[in-house]
């Protein structure tokens, strides 16, 4: 049975109505593949991007700075993630009652916060760089529109003043500008990466569309600074500073055996945490940039120069009258002594004994021995701004300048530079380099300035400074035995030197059989009466280095004296307000 | 013939179903790896404040203020200490 042959089934359509149903479905599909074609083909790239915009992110990965901490891992310097709130004022929508709130919560005054707010400026501000965490969480709770809060980092210094100078500070923009922030920046400073990633509905990633760029975490530093020893020469040398009525001074303390410094201390201070109002005074390293006519500090180097080429002995007997003429230039003691050997110039320093002394030297050896010493070149601390200080060349030297500088003046120097020679009677004749950052003592080569044995005998020369008879008597430590000079020195004012203004120094190591440390002390202007390196500057050094020895326990090379001499001064009660 | 084509079909399915468990299971992974990142990041900041905490209270400035004041320390005087040197030390 056929259907085609069955009569009632046989349609009988007209073919008109076949091709229009035909031209309808066809046109239908053409329609179809048409919008597909437009959709899939010509329009694509807009529309993938539409899609990328909705699924992918361009993500920044931050990257924080290092941590900058003392030799044993103390921090100094940290940067940690604070809420900042900003504002974009063309969104930013505030009702009255808000604003008061908010102005409560930022603890500022509502006028101020209105006249903040009534910005208009193009894109964002910022309203607070730093909000505490609780107030974020009010900030965020009122959910303001046009308000944003966001995460950045600050920079946050624990030890605070105490080793403001050297550890220096950052802007806001993270960049170093002051000490070794900016001295190691490009060490310090992180770089942020980047990834892209695709995004699912919920906002979870899903995956990364194209290689990670890590995030460079700045790299930490640690410093050669011991915060202990660090705080021992901030407090003494704050001490000394309004015991005083000093116009400012500064304290180095340096590792004989490696050059590390150890403590560098000024006054005044600064505190880093405190981003307002910044003075450049305070600021400034002086220990590191400002520089000085030494005074009698610079003795040792003259009594080293003579010994080394023979002309003296230390025992040697010279004839120092209490005053002698160079040229026209009257020189003087304080106190007569008609003869003296050369140890005791150094001891009781005697500018007519170094004056004749240096005389015995033509000026190109008497700068030769000043030019091997380091000064008028850079110290090579790496600090920015350090100073080479000043030291013309001999050629330039008239007898009457010769004569000044034997006695410290005519050239100028800085107290780290100054630190820094005496390292090369510490150290049996070898000066280490300076460095602001721990170092293994194998990586150490040094520069050999003076023989062993000369550096032995102007070391023992300097130990005659700190007993009886010598100027530095304030500058002993019970149980060990200290070396070092004292130096007072007029001022320069306006190119005069001035009869009531002086530098009073002292730079001494110890113990003195075998220094492990030198410090250099220097204070500027003390105007309560005393004067003489050995008076300020001594006791500041001798406070600070019993601190020292106990602090690394060093084994006592006098033990004998240990008992005999009492500390007797009462405490110090140090400003405690470095908080941050 | 018709019998392998049928096995091989089954084998088709459980490798699309196979394939689509180990999609899921690679994003799911993918996940918690973005979260374990994120508390890693998190937890290193919270150690960070901990650190500048820490040593907010150990600043010697702070130590010694306390010492002095609250407990009444002091260094000991000269004659109170006594060196007691190691036979045999330098």
């Amino acid at each position: 049975m056929n259907y085609h042959s069955r009569k009632l089934l046989k349609l009988n359509l007209a073919p008109w109505r076949m091709a229009a149903v035909g031209c309808l479905l066809l046109s239908g599909l053409m329609l179809v593949a048409g919008r597909a074609l437009y959709l899939q083909g010509l329009n694509t790239d807009y529309l993938q991007g539409k899609g990328d915009a909705v699924a992918n992110r361009n993500l920044t990965l931050p990257a924080h700075r290092g941590q900058v901490s003392d030799r044993h891992g103390q921090l100094l310097a940290i940067s940690t993630p604070v809420e900042s709130l900003w504002a974009r004022s063309t969104e930013l929508k505030l009702t009255v009652d808000q604003q008061a709130h908010l102005a409560r919560v930022l603890d500022m005054p509502t006028r101020d916060l209105t006249m903040k707010l009534a910005r208009k400026t193009r894109g964002e501000f910022s309203v607070r760089r730093t909000v505490t965490p609780e107030q974020a969480a009010k900030i965020a709770a009122m959910d303001v529109q046009g308000l944003y809060l966001r995460r950045e980092y600050r920079r946050y210094y624990p030890a605070g003043e105490v080793a403001a100078h050297v550890v220096g500070f950052t802007n806001v923009d993270d960049l170093g500008q002051e000490g070794v922030e900016r001295a190691y920046q490009d060490w310090l400073a992180g770089r942020e990466g980047e990834r892209q990633i695709m995004r699912d509905r919920r906002g979870n990633t899903i995956r990364d569309l194209t290689p990670i760029k890590t995030a460079q975490m700045g790299g930490n530093l640690a410093l050669a600074l011991d915060l202990k020893i660090q705080y021992l020469a901030h407090r003494e040398l704050a001490a000394a500073i309004s015991a005083h009525k000093a116009k400012g001074g500064s304290v180095v303390v340096l590792d004989a055996k490696t050059g590390e410094i150890l403590a560098l201390a000024n006054q005044p201070i600064f505190n880093p945490n405190n981003r307002q109002d910044y003075q450049p005074g305070p600021m400034r390293n002086r220990a590191v940039i400002d520089t000085f006519e030494p005074g009698s500090t610079i003795k040792p180097f003259v009594a080293a120069a003579v010994l080394e080429r023979g002309l003296f002995h230390p025992d040697s007997v010279i004839d120092t009258p209490q005053t002698w003429l160079v040229g026209n230039k009257l020189v003087r003691d304080e106190h007569p002594h008609p003869q003296m050997t050369v140890t005791e110039i150094i001891q009781k320093s005697s500018n007519v004994g170094a004056v004749k002394l240096a005389l015995s030297l033509t000026p190109q050896q008497h700068w030769e021995v000043l030019h091997r010493a380091g000064f008028g070149q850079l110290p090579g601390s790496g600090f920015p701004g350090e100073t080479a200080g000043r030291l013309r060349a001999a050629s330039t030297w008239r007898p009457v300048e010769q004569a000044t500088m034997a006695y410290g003046y005519g050239l100028s120097v800085s107290l780290l530079q100054l630190t820094r020679a005496y390292m090369a009677f510490a150290n049996d004749g070898e000066v280490m380099p300076l460095s602001f950052l721990k170092r293994e003592p194998q990586e150490i080569v040094g520069v050999r300035v003076f023989s062993p044995s000369v550096a032995r005998e102007v070391r023992a020369m300097m130990e005659a400074v700190t007993q009886e008879g010598g100027t530095g008597t304030l500058t002993r430590v019970p149980g060990y035995r200290v070396a070092g000079k004292t130096g007072t020195a007029h001022k320069l004012v306006n190119g005069l030197y001035s009869p009531d203004r002086y530098l009073s120094s002292f730079v001494g190591m110890a113990p003195a059989s075998n220094p492990r440390l030198i410090i250099g002390v220097a204070i500027d202007e003390p105007s309560d009466g005393v004067y003489y390196g050995g008076s300020v500057a001594g006791p500041v050094f001798a406070q600070v280095m019993a601190g020292c020895l106990r602090q690394l326990a060093l084994p006592p090379d006098a033990p004998e004296t240990a008992t005999r001499m009492t500390l007797n001064r009462p405490p110090v009660v140090a400003r405690a307000d470095g908080g941050v | 013939m018709s019998r392998l084509n049928f096995l091989l079909a089954l084998v088709l399915v459980v490798c699309a179903l196979a394939l689509v468990q180990a999609q899921h299971r690679s994003r799911s992974y993918f996940v918690e790896l973005e979260r374990l990142k994120k508390q890693a990041r998190a937890l290193d900041e919270q150690w960070g404040q901990l650190q500048l905490e820490q040593s907010t209270w150990a600043n010697p400035a702070r130590v010694d203020t306390l010492a002095r004041t609250q407990l009444g320390l002091v260094a000991p005087p000269q004659e109170r200490v006594h060196v007691e040197m190691l036979v045999g030390a330098p």
